[in-house]
């Protein structure tokens, strides 16, 4: 089941990153469980943040599925989006 | 079973929610005759499209089939099909077929009429004036839902579409299925990377084995041609929506259809081979879906939009669903569904699915959409035989 945290919404719980509800500005917090983010960059409605830091060539999840292979590091708090996340179907599955 | 809604009986047992009298174009260059007597007939809605000439093999096809199913539809009382007298689409092979359905059906070429364009435009009035007079005699009758056949679309997609929209229209769509109805989602690009979940639906293996010779060998002819996915799907517009790939997109996408099982794919022009869920093959242009899902005999269309879309359809009515709230705002005017309180945090997707499906009912009961109200009537016919889409036609 989706999960809505403030501003944000995490639609499965092993998910790795969270979808902004709305505009957010750069420094606001949130707060996820014991766990308190800061948020790196502005981030616009329906845009995604990581929830913990993840490694060039990890997966990041959405609705519990993986949505793409990570590009460049990316910290706890980033916007998450095509400059550090691409398809892992097309690379990996069909090696377009 | 409890009747649910008023509709109109069909001679071939089908139940439509409009009444509408289709005045068709078999080819582009009457297109303004066919708009002209559309504008002066009551309940008449034009048909009209840029093809029908110099076309040959599965494109003639095609184009054929759509412009016949379109005619079928059941919000078709009857039609007017008009030609020019020279294309190979001609109006008499369109208004024969749609004759099966046992469907008052004129037509006639412009070339054969004395005068011109006015007079074909006078003649137009007559026959469509002597239809619709038939067409007032009919009554809503009470049916049951599963009469209903949903057309699944989505455009304009943003990120908040698969967390509001398409999740509130899954949970609709299943009920339909539930009731005995039948569901159709199209758009196969959107369904790209998310195989693996559609696979899991199928009713059968031979069900899951055409849905990955579909996608797969999509995506080898696209590789083949030197054409690179990635520049695709997402849109442009999807990306500013903050959809970031092709499995976040169908993700979101394919809530749409909810959880029930796939009973098979289906052609462009194909319609379902019985009631429930069913994949139609077609590429994720709004307009050329929802030309599609009318021509397999939707006789309502359900698309919910994030970034915002005015489309229509002249035969089945297309309810706007959008959870954005900055789009519900700014494009109230376009708007049937606003779920954005989703979005807010303010009610659920259960609860916003109550909402649609409320104004669903009063939709099939004859109220009209904001693109109705409008009197928006797109038509873009699938050209289903340009080079990427060349093989794939299901066996």
């Amino acid at each position: 089941m989706p999960k809505q945290i403030d501003n944000f919404i995490i639609m499965n719980p092993n998910d790795n990153c969270v979808t902004a509800l709305k505009d957010i500005s750069k420094g606001s917090q949130i707060q996820i469980k014991e766990s308190s983010i800061i948020i790196n960059q502005n981030i616009s409605l329906g845009h995604k943040i990581a929830l913990e830091d993840i490694k060039k060539g990890d997966l990041v999840k959405k609705y519990g599925h993986s949505i793409g292979i990570v590009t460049e590091d990316i910290k706890k708090g980033d916007w998450i989006h095509t400059h550090n996340l691409t398809s892992q179907y097309l690379k990996e599955v069909v090696k377009i | 079973m409890i009747k649910e809604f008023m509709g109109y009986q069909r001679s071939n047992g089908e139940v439509g929610i409009r009444n509408k009298i289709a005045i068709i174009s078999s080819v582009v260059c009457v297109n303004h005759v066919v708009q002209q007597i559309a504008d002066k007939v009551t309940g008449a809605v034009p048909i009209t499209h840029p093809l029908g000439c110099g076309q040959f093999g599965p494109d003639y096809s095609n184009t054929l089939n759509t412009l016949i199913g379109l005619g079928k539809n059941p919000n078709v009382f009857g039609a007017v099909v008009v030609g020019l007298g020279c294309e190979n689409i001609s109006s008499r092979l369109i208004a024969k077929n749609i004759m099966k359905s046992k469907k008052p059906v004129e037509f006639f070429d412009l070339q054969e009429v004395k005068g011109g364009s006015p007079a074909a435009i006078e003649k137009g009035i007559i026959l469509g004036n002597r239809i619709s007079e038939e067409a007032r005699e009919l009554k809503r009758e009470p049916f049951d839902f599963s009469h209903i056949v949903l057309g699944l679309e989505c455009g304009g997609s943003d990120s908040i579409s698969g967390i509001s929209a398409n999740p509130a229209l899954g949970i609709i769509s299943d009920r339909i299925v539930k009731f005995g109805g039948t569901s159709i989602l199209a758009e196969f690009t959107e369904w790209i990377g998310t195989e693996h979940l559609l696979i899991r639906r199928a009713i059968d293996r031979s069900v899951a084995e055409q849905i990955h010779e579909l996608l797969s060998g999509f995506l080898e002819n696209l590789k083949d041609l030197g054409i690179n996915f990635l520049g695709v799907q997402p849109t442009p517009g999807n990306i500013q929506g903050g959809l970031t790939t092709i499995e976040e997109k169908s993700l979101g996408s394919i809530a749409k259809a909810g959880k029930s099982p796939i009973q098979g794919l289906i052609q462009y022009t194909e319609k379902p081979k019985g009631k429930g869920l069913w994949l139609m093959i077609e590429p994720s242009l709004d307009v050329e879906s929802m030309t599609g899902l009318a021509a397999v005999g939707a006789n309502v269309i359900a698309m919910t939009t994030g970034r915002g879309s005015p489309c229509g359809n002249p035969v089945a009515p297309v309810i706007k669903i959008c959870g954005n709230p900055k789009t519900c705002e700014w494009m109230a005017e376009n708007i049937d569904v606003d779920v954005s309180s989703i979005t807010k945090g303010e009610n659920s997707v259960e609860e916003l699915a109550e909402v649609l499906w409320l104004r669903m009912k009063k939709v099939l009961n004859g109220e009209k959409t904001q693109a109705e109200k409008l009197g928006f009537n797109d038509i873009a016919i699938w050209r289903n035989t340009a080079a990427p889409f060349q093989y794939m036609h299901c066996k």
